[in-house]
């Protein structure tokens, strides 16, 4: 082609002019006022590596991260496997059997959760878990009033629940990425499958899962960034408490921006938050890559 | 028989999923006095309307909707239009250093926004942008620009090059090869990118808590949560609230549900 191409970038100007304003600078003014002590008005006092080393003395802060294990375990893992046999139960079973159309309905109601704005999911579920709520309502009318419990209120507890509302929320996203990776699969090697008389479960394993490895990686990758990045769920469920028990980093983080008034070591939690995600994603697409070539 | 299993698990999976969806509306139906009596999972006697009221006057809902219309509007047009220039520069102008390019992009779409937020608070302050709209319309443009740039990039590579040459040789520039050929052509892409950055803009929590704090400017999920957060509702007046936000993520989803499941597979993978 004969057309110069510095001309172009004329059109990148307004793209880029944003994306440097609004993501580039603040990232560097975080990453500057993470080596500062400050309180948000002020001066900022120069203190170096002072907030990182405290960082890594601060027990809430390490809690803050073994929770967020348990977020990734309810919005990636479980969300994943719970999605394959869904979607493959939906797929090979009931579309086949009562029509695409029940499996889509079927499908709907599953992904439903997901168009709902979080922090609305939030409210719907700490009305549903309150001391007085519909769990506790329902657990004692079918004769297991004994089980229940201050579900968000009750340290020991208060994770789990909100994991168990973390599962309801993401479950459906899995379900509708596997069962379009399903259209795009090759049917002749289920046929084969079938003929060689593999039960359904072996199908599943040896013939439907290994097909969507690249659903699989990108379904786990954005559902553990989504999970290392929570923050609405808290916010309207728990407010990281009680005693700190559901506390996550990007909440702590916030604690220390607007609570605490500490922003140089809240800049500094969100940076930490902020280099995991960039390794994490980084490592799975070097291994989603290498199992294309492979 | 083994079918039937599999059947009925999955209609129990969709009650569970769906549970608390009823849950919330057979109880944004009862007057405070009946909840009192008969608790959470009774049958409402009959509408009672004026807990919806009674929530939509005192948090002034209307005008938070407006709201959320707005910015969520404002941001998907013209996070579509940034994404069309960005991927017409990296996608068919294959300018140099384009992979770095949408790298960067993509870095805007993969951090956390805590990592931004107090930075964008402190410049809003700065700006007089703070607890306005068109701050929180200008961060999100971008945001989701970003992901727009990368999804049309990869399809505008594939733009048939016979198009562009014959726009060419009929002596149209480079804007009017965009404006005539290449948006026309890539309408139904742009109509999936609307939808979805309209609801993710409506979605969104953490930003938009932290810099829209008046009720003049504040969206629907933000007025919502902070309500919540105060715990100053008692448990009909909640699930008046919670039927108000879901309401509108349910008319989306029954008004876009092709477009939604055909355009998260498509942002999933390419």
């Amino acid at each position: 082609m004969t057309r110069g191409r510095g001309n172009y970038l004329l059109f990148l100007i307004p793209g880029a002019l944003l994306l440097i304003a609004v993501i580039l600078v603040p990232f560097a003014m975080n990453i500057g006022i993470s080596f500062t002590q400050w309180s948000g008005a002020g001066d900022p006092k120069w203190t170096g590596l002072d907030n990182y080393r405290r960082l890594f003395a601060d027990d809430v802060f390490w809690a803050s991260f073994r929770h967020n294990l348990g977020l990734v375990v309810a919005m990636a893992i479980v969300p994943t496997v719970a999605g394959l046999v869904i979607a493959a139960a939906l797929f090979d079973f009931v579309a086949k059997r009562f029509g695409t159309r029940a499996a889509s309905v079927l499908r709907a109601c599953v992904y439903l959760p997901q168009v709902l704005p979080i922090a609305v999911a939030g409210i719907v579920w700490s009305w549903i878990l309150a001391p007085e709520g519909a769990v506790n309502e329902l657990l004692s009318a079918v004769g297991l009033g004994s089980l229940a419990q201050n579900w968000l209120g009750d340290p020991d507890v208060a994770l789990w629940s909100v994991m168990g509302v973390m599962v309801w929320i993401q479950v459906g996203y899995p379900v509708v990425i596997f069962m379009a990776g399903m259209q795009r699969a090759d049917p002749s090697l289920h046929e084969a499958a079938e003929l060689d008389g593999a039960a359904w479960w072996g199908r599943f394993w040896h013939v439907t899962v290994p097909q969507l490895r690249p659903e699989v990686f990108v379904v786990l990758l954005t559902c553990t960034i989504a999970a290392l990045k929570v923050f609405g769920p808290i916010y309207v469920l728990t407010r990281g408490g009680p005693g700190g028990s559901t506390n996550v980093p990007s909440y702590y983080s916030f604690q220390n921006f607007f609570e605490k008034t500490q922003v140089g070591y809240g800049a500094a939690i969100a940076t930490v938050l902020t280099v995991l995600i960039l390794v994490l994603t980084t490592v799975f697409l070097r291994i989603q890559r290498r199992g294309e070539h492979a | 028989m083994k079918r039937h299993v599999t059947l009925w698990s999955l209609i129990v999976l969709a009650v569970v999923m769906l549970a608390p969806f009823l849950v919330v509306a057979l109880n944004a139906l009862k007057s405070p006095a009946e909840y009192a009596a008969d608790g959470p999972l009774s049958f409402p006697d009959g509408v009672y309307l004026q807990g919806l009221i009674d929530f939509w006057v005192r948090v002034g809902f209307g005008q938070k909707l407006l709201n959320s219309v707005v910015i969520s509007g404002s941001v998907a047009v013209l996070a579509v239009v940034i994404s069309v220039l960005n991927a017409y520069a990296l996608g068919i102008g294959r300018i140099r250093g384009r992979t770095w390019i949408l790298v960067a992009f993509l870095i805007a779409n993969t951090l956390p926004q805590e990592a931004l937020a107090y930075p964008l608070y402190f410049l809003a302050n700065e700006t007089g942008l703070y607890d306005t709209q068109l701050g929180v319309i200008i961060i999100f443009t971008i945001i989701q620009a970003a992901f727009g740039t990368y999804l049309l990039s990869s399809t505008f590579v594939g733009f048939p090059h016979e198009l562009l040459e014959a726009a060419y040789l009929d002596g149209a520039n480079k804007w009017q090869t965009l404006v005539r050929i290449v948006v026309p052509i890539s309408r139904p892409t742009l109509g999936v990118l609307f939808v979805f950055f309209f609801i993710w803009t409506w979605n969104e929590f953490f930003l938009p808590l932290i810099l829209l704090i008046s009720n003049d400017t504040q969206t629907v999920p933000v007025a919502l949560g902070v309500l919540q957060g105060q715990r100053m509702m008692d448990a009909t007046m909640t699930s008046a609230s919670a039927l108000l936000g879901v309401i509108p993520a349910i008319a989306f989803f029954l008004i876009f549900q092709r477009t939604l499941t055909r355009g998260i597979t498509a942002g999933a993978v390419k």
